[in-house]
């Protein structure tokens, strides 16, 4: 049986990993590769890198550190960050990455969902959702998140979004509910079963995760396939272990930690 | 030891010789026949589609060279998916070294396709391949199309329904995970190809 993932979000800044509470005011967590094998060894299920200042600088991730964390870890690991076209996702996962995610952009040029799809297969392809509730009661997409000061509402509507972004060849797609991010007060439940019912490839919850019982709530919930968070991890406010352990102990499918 | 990573254009080429080099073994990354048929030990990495996959595989005209093979040849992924007579993908004609159609994965509620994470292999029979892997080990997949449980099953997974993990026919053996990311099971795995082949 499959299991459900637990995924430790690095927010990459400068070449260290940083953290900030709804996506502003950052703090220096580390370095990558210090990270990244602290967590393959406390039994991380996947990795995932947000290069969170490359697509409001308009350039692509660095490949140096992702050659680097791919030479160090075994477990499968998602770049994300200013990735824009099918050259720049090559030079990634050229350089060892599993899977790239789009998010800015994807909004800015669907087609680029296609095009990486017909590159790479759909599985290597993940699309990014920054989505948060407007005043009117819809969830609404946001781009350029990785700076506060260029962050932008769009008129696209989360739900519309995740289903072109599945007919266009996404192969999983992340669910970051902006308004629960770095709150700690639990993943944005309505949202993930509302986007979980439209979503035929693997979901994974983003944003709001501040104690075990979170995570639990989102795979027997609202049905997801994996669970992303940051700094609970990066805090030790929840530890890897103990919590796979405490999923289990509910029924809930995870790997063995080694 | 000669180990030959196929230049097969698959994205996963380089995390594939990194494993490698963790387990302290320097791979050549090549795509000529001449110095694939030299290895002790030869290794079909592989991510993408069937299609660009085998045309890749036409264009370096490796596609005999891999058939003619005598030493023991591991395909991983697309690579393993490869070795059988063809896929549904793309209707592709593939290099027909294992008996078999890959199929797309087929999706039911809960059954999301594509497979991704980490599942249990289910040991088939006995295999030299599996030395030091427990029964329902986990190992992490990627993959949207998959082999049918046959005779050449070495060990199986299950999404929705059972599919061929492991294989292995002669010479010929195949991972539908990726060992390169799946932990010490994956470098297990690897380690068994490289010291006792698939015999």
């Amino acid at each position: 049986m499959l299991s459900r993932r637990l995924i430790p979000c690095l927010d990459v800044r400068d070449g260290q990993v940083v953290k900030g509470v709804r996506f502003r005011d950052h703090v220096v967590m580390g370095a990558i590769e210090d990270l990244a094998l602290r967590y393959r060894d406390e039994g991380a299920d996947e990795l995932v890198f947000y290069d969170i200042t490359a697509s409001p600088q308009g350039r692509a991730v660095d490949v140096g550190w992702v050659e680097r964390v791919a030479r160090l870890i075994d477990i499968p690991f998602c770049v994300a960050g200013g990735i824009r076209s099918v050259a720049q996702a090559r030079a990634v996962l050229q350089a060892g990455a599993d899977k790239v995610s789009v998010n800015t952009p994807a909004l800015e040029r669907p087609e680029l969902i296609s095009e990486l799809a017909q590159a790479f297969g759909v599985q290597c392809v993940v699309v990014g959702v920054d989505s948060l509730r407007d005043a009117d009661g819809e969830w609404r997409v946001r781009a350029y998140t990785g700076d506060p000061d260029r962050t932008r509402a769009l008129p696209r509507r989360t739900l519309d979004w995740v289903a072109e972004a599945q007919a266009l060849g996404a192969g999983e797609i992340v669910l970051n509910c902006m308004g629960a991010d770095g709150v700690r007060q639990g993943y944005d439940l309505e949202q993930l079963r509302a986007v979980r019912a439209l979503c035929r490839v693997p979901l994974v919850a983003s944003g709001g995760a501040g104690a075990m019982e979170h995570f639990a709530a989102a795979f027997l919930d609202a049905d997801v396939d994996a669970a992303l968070a940051a700094s609970v991890f990066h805090s030790g406010a929840v530890r890897i272990p103990e919590l796979k352990t405490a999923l289990r102990a509910q029924g809930i499918e995870v790997r063995d930690v080694a | 030891m000669n180990v030959v990573l196929v230049d097969s254009g698959g994205a996963n080429l380089g995390s594939v010789r990194y494993a490698l080099q963790r387990l302290g073994v320097e791979p050549a990354v090549s795509g000529d026949a001449a110095v694939i048929a030299a290895a002790d030990r030869v290794i079909l990495p592989g991510v993408g589609a069937a299609g660009p996959g085998m045309a890749r595989l036409r264009e370096l005209g490796l596609v005999q060279p891999l058939r003619d093979l005598r030493q023991p040849l591991l395909g991983i992924c697309l690579g393993m998916q490869l070795l059988f007579d063809g896929s549904e993908e793309g209707g592709e004609t593939c290099l027909g070294l294992i008996p078999g159609q890959v199929r797309r994965m087929p999706e039911s509620p809960g059954v999301r396709v594509p497979h991704m994470g980490w599942n249990r292999l289910q040991s088939r029979r006995e295999s030299p391949l599996l030395r030091g892997i427990d029964d329902g080990a986990q190992a992490y997949f990627v993959h949207s199309y998959a082999a049918p449980v046959t005779a050449d099953t070495v060990a199986e997974s299950t999404h929705g329904q059972p599919f061929a993990a492991i294989v292995q026919r002669g010479n010929v053996a195949g991972a539908q995970f990726h060992p390169e990311r799946s932990g010490a099971v994956g470098a297990r795995l690897l380690a068994n190809f490289l010291e006792s082949g698939v015999a």
